[in-house]
């Protein structure tokens, strides 16, 4: 409570002043109560079950033993750590590259290829999967391509995984190189300093923390992610999917725990390798730096364009077959054109309301969740008080970044459907979904958010208070307004994260509430292939049609608030 | 004990208050693994002689639907299950979730078909019995002739053309496994299916799946059931239905009454039809062999005789090796990534 006397003294009207301060206390509070319920109240769960037996009495480590003990299981997290390295050594190598050409070369139509690059980001994972079933399969057109190698298996889980991954790593890679000091180079040509020299010693260099920041981010994805190992894995078993079978296939939720544990620790791992990185890259710009205009070079360009093209074309292709194939009506043995994989309703998937409940689940998601995260996150950075509790408050937000999807669906069973949880009525319902979905994505909003609301000048905050504006109307009227884009940016972020996730819902959906996502898992998982791409191919068009909606909008709304920035 | 009289008084009260409002629609909960499709036509026939009581599914896959019951245990929300395996009823059972009812007619049901209690825990609806799909057009490509039995397909021709079910996650892949080793004994058993594993390409997650897989010729063979067969058979799918000469597994689909539900008396309704006539003949559509002796017609593509082909499947010894034994398969079986 003495954090609330600690105000300066010069209020001549303490009464409204301490109603303010009231009213940001209990956001505050509010903030850390919701983050308490969401994230950290059902881990807790989830870490108490792993050490309890089956009817409940505490066992200490014994589940964990038995774990390691189990051949089948333990060789699970060579899997998953193998499938995670290679899959991140190419990715990142692949995304340096085209990184490499859209920002530091001349070539042609640079913005047409970032934009067909990002094209993965926009399906649910299992689609580049069940492409590779139509492409790679036994019945596959390019199957000789694998000389004799099955798909299914650690081949297929890193190649879909790859292309998945690659818009993320793109994305950061290309922040990295945008963000360098022309003089540096201007150097090292008037010390004739060879192109590669230049490349090994000023550029990696100077993007090294991107390069880290990529690879832990891929490895992150690709260790939790579920979708693509369930389609194409064959027998490679992965901690992802071992979770699933556990709790699914066994019914052994204790072990299904242990796994999520498990899970947790290279995540972590990852989690703060990031946060170490984050912190040493601010250094590295200067106020002084000047921008890089990269200059023509023929060779240089023509052949990155050359590979960028070919990335294209992997994207393009692996896509345009999930497209193709759900047109089909019976592979390989009637090629014929057909809509009938688009008539779900005769699916064992859910049908058309999956679709439906998607929709309106990613925008209540979009809706409540910008609301929420941005709110906080305005607590957080732009209040003058509470600095101990705001402090809790942003490192609580920190935490669902090292939470993989899986284990969070999974506390979340664990900590709702308790009978003694007064919260239990949520179970089964659409606002647990969105409410995990929220939790799951919040990390990366609230980071948005905040370095949003950090562009803005403090002087704001000061004003309003001296000429004595409440503020939430500072809020309403100053903040909000300039941080639009940023507002937007996490509507859609959550917007399309809510429509592909697969892996934090799994255990949540009810019959009422099942999702496009699940149900491109579950038709896969049934054997109904095309209608299962079918299902993905809308997901993803609806991705792309919201982000053209997005796009518009903000434009639009950017030349009518945003006018100040152009100003510099 | 006493606690157990409290909720039996209580949900008499509530049987006595839903009977004086008849007139109102109750609503049940009702956990099923029956195919989507099939579940207009149930619940239509179901609501032909009970208008007032509606049904709200909960659809899943076996293996979820049984997980979902176990996870809600301190909390159920199920009123009843229709149409989930009688092995994961069997596991419901043992931890004390069903309401025992003797549905009308019970009588007429074959014995094999209900529980075994003198007021039973769940009835039998239908069996589906094991078979192989082999895709035809798959096997004159790579040369393979028609297995005849389960031993047929330890022979090396067949090596990487085998898909099959993971018995830990398809009710399906259990009832094969439970069944080679109640047809070859312990030891044989799983020297037969050491010798399957050899030839098998993966083990898929859901049971369906290998025979859907054969269908579209990603293999030439999956291990999966007849019903399923018979249905892509019907499609066009270029597909024989081998009923192996030892006998075949067979699982049955089943109903019961959840524990502490509030709507006993419409759920011992619905109990009523799932073992009355109507619906047996409702189950005959997909299902060659249903609980109630005499009404089941022939269905294409299915055996003249399944029932003499089936073996006779001890239920309770399979549900109480169940951990055993997917423990010991998952020893043998799981951890070789690749089977060779």
């Amino acid at each position: 409570m003495s954090v609330i006397t600690a105000r300066p003294v010069n209020d001549w009207n303490p009464l409204s002043l301490r109603r303010e301060q009231l009213l940001q206390l209990i956001g505050v509070l509010f903030g850390i109560v919701v983050l308490l319920l969401t994230v950290l109240m059902p881990l807790y769960a989830i870490l108490s079950k792993s050490m309890e037996n089956s009817s409940g009495d505490f066992v200490g480590l014994d589940n964990f033993i038995e774990y390691a003990a189990t051949p089948s299981l333990a060789s699970s997290v060579t899997h998953s750590l193998t499938i995670a390295s290679v899959t991140t050594l190419i990715v990142v190598t692949l995304a340096l590259i085209c990184a490499y050409a859209l920002q530091r070369s001349c070539m042609p139509f640079r913005g047409t290829i970032r934009l067909l690059m990002m094209g993965p980001i926009f399906a649910p994972s299992l689609l580049p999967a069940i492409s590779m079933v139509y492409l790679f399969g036994n019945q596959g057109v390019l199957k000789s391509w694998l000389m004799g190698e099955s798909i299914y298996g650690p081949i297929g889980v890193v190649i879909s995984l790859s292309f998945w991954c690659f818009p993320a790593a793109l994305m950061i890679i290309s922040t990295a190189l945008s963000n360098t000091d022309a003089r540096l180079y201007e150097s090292a040509r008037a010390l004739r300093t060879s192109a590669l020299r230049t490349f090994l010693t000023v550029t990696l260099p100077s993007i090294k923390y991107g390069l880290i920041s990529a690879g832990f981010v891929v490895f992150t994805l690709v260790l939790t992610d579920f979708g693509a190992p369930k389609v194409i894995g064959g027998q490679y078993n992965v901690l992802a999917t071992d979770i699933y079978k556990q709790v699914i296939g066994q019914q052994n939720f204790q072990m299904g725990a242990v796994v999520s544990v498990i899970l947790l620790f290279p995540a972590l791992l990852a989690f703060a390798v990031d946060r170490w990185v984050q912190r040493k890259q601010v250094a590295l710009l200067t106020s002084r730096a000047e921008p890089l205009r990269p200059e023509p070079a023929a060779i240089r360009d023509w052949s990155l364009f050359a590979v960028c093209m070919l990335v294209i074309a992997v994207i393009i292709g692996v896509l345009g077959m999930a497209v193709y194939a759900s047109f089909i009506s019976f592979w390989p043995y009637n090629l014929e054109f057909t809509l009938d994989n688009y008539q779900f309703d005769l699916m064992d998937g859910g049908g058309w309301d999956a679709y439906e409940n998607s929709l309106e689940m990613a925008l209540y998601t979009a809706l409540f969740g910008t609301a929420l995260i941005f709110s906080h996150a305005y607590l957080v950075e732009k209040l003058a008080g509470f600095r101990l509790l705001r402090t809790l408050l942003h490192l609580m937000a920190m935490v669902p970044l090292a939470v993989p999807g899986l284990v969070l669906g999974l506390a979340y069973i664990f900590f709702f459907n308790s009978p003694d949880n007064p919260l239990n009525f949520l179970y089964g319902s659409m606002a647990i979904l969105v409410i995990c979905t929220i939790a799951h994505y919040y990390t990366v909003c609230h980071l948005t958010a905040v370095t949003a609301l950090k562009q803005i000048d403090a002087e704001f905050e000061a004003v309003s208070a001296s000429l004595k504006v409440p503020f939430y109307i500072t809020f309403w009227r100053v903040t909000l307004p300039v941080c639009l884009p940023a507002l937007l940016e996490i509507a859609i972020y959550l917007f399309v994260n809510a429509l592909n996730t697969v892996s934090a819902v799994v255990f949540l959906y009810s019959s009422d509430t099942m999702l496009a996502s699940i149900s491109v898992l579950n038709m896969d998982d049934a054997g109904d292939i095309a209608p299962a791409a079918a299902m993905g191919v809308l997901l993803m068009f609806t991705c792309i049609g919201v982000k053209l909606i997005h796009w518009l909008l903000s434009h639009m709304l950017l030349n009518r608030t945003q006018g100040w920035r152009q100003s510099r | 004990m006493k606690m157990k009289s409290i909720i039996r008084a209580l949900s008499v009260a509530g049987a006595v208050v839903v009977a004086a409002n008849a007139q109102a629609a109750t609503e049940l909960t009702v956990y099923t693994a029956v195919e989507a499709e099939d579940l207009k036509r149930y619940a239509k026939e179901f609501n032909k002689q009970y208008p007032d009581i509606k049904i709200k599914w909960v659809r899943d896959s076996t293996g979820i639907v049984t997980a979902k019951l176990l996870a809600e245990k301190a909390n159920p929300q199920a009123d009843v299950v229709w149409g989930l395996a009688a092995t994961s009823l069997l596991v419901l059972k043992g931890e004390d979730l069903l309401q025992p009812y003797a549905p009308e007619g019970l009588d007429k049901l074959s014995a094999k078909f209900r529980d075994s209690d003198a007021v039973p825990s769940w009835v039998g609806m239908d069996a589906w019995i094991a078979s192989i799909c082999f895709n035809t057009v798959e096997a004159k490509k790579h040369n393979l002739s028609k297995p005849a039995s389960w031993q047929d397909l330890t022979k090396p021709e067949y090596k990487g053309h085998i898909i099959m079910p993971n018995p830990n996650s398809s009710g399906t892949g259990f009832l094969d496994v439970s069944s080679w080793l109640q047809i070859y004994g312990e030891d044989k058993g799983w020297s037969f299916m050491d010798g399957l594993h050899n030839n098998i390409a993966r083990y898929t997650h859901s049971g369906s799946k290998p025979c859907k897989l054969a269908a579209s010729g990603e293999t030439a063979i999956g291990v999966s059931f007849a019903f399923r067969g018979a249905k892509l058979k019907t499609k066009g799918a270029p597909l024989d239905l081998v009923f192996p000469s030892e006998g075949l597994g067979w699982d049955m689909e089943a109903a019961a009454i959840i524990k502490g539900t509030d709507k006993l008396d419409a759920a011992q309704k619905l109990m009523d039809f799932v073992a009355s006539k109507p619906a047996n003949t409702l189950y005959n559509k997909g299902y060659a062999v249903v609980a109630m002796p005499g009404i089941a017609k022939p269905v294409k593509h299915f055996p003249e005789n399944p029932e003499a082909l089936m073996i006779d499947n001890n239920f309770e010894w399979a549900a109480q090796n169940r951990m055993a034994i997917l423990k010991e398969w998952q020893n043998r079986y799981d951890s070789k990534s690749d089977p060779k």
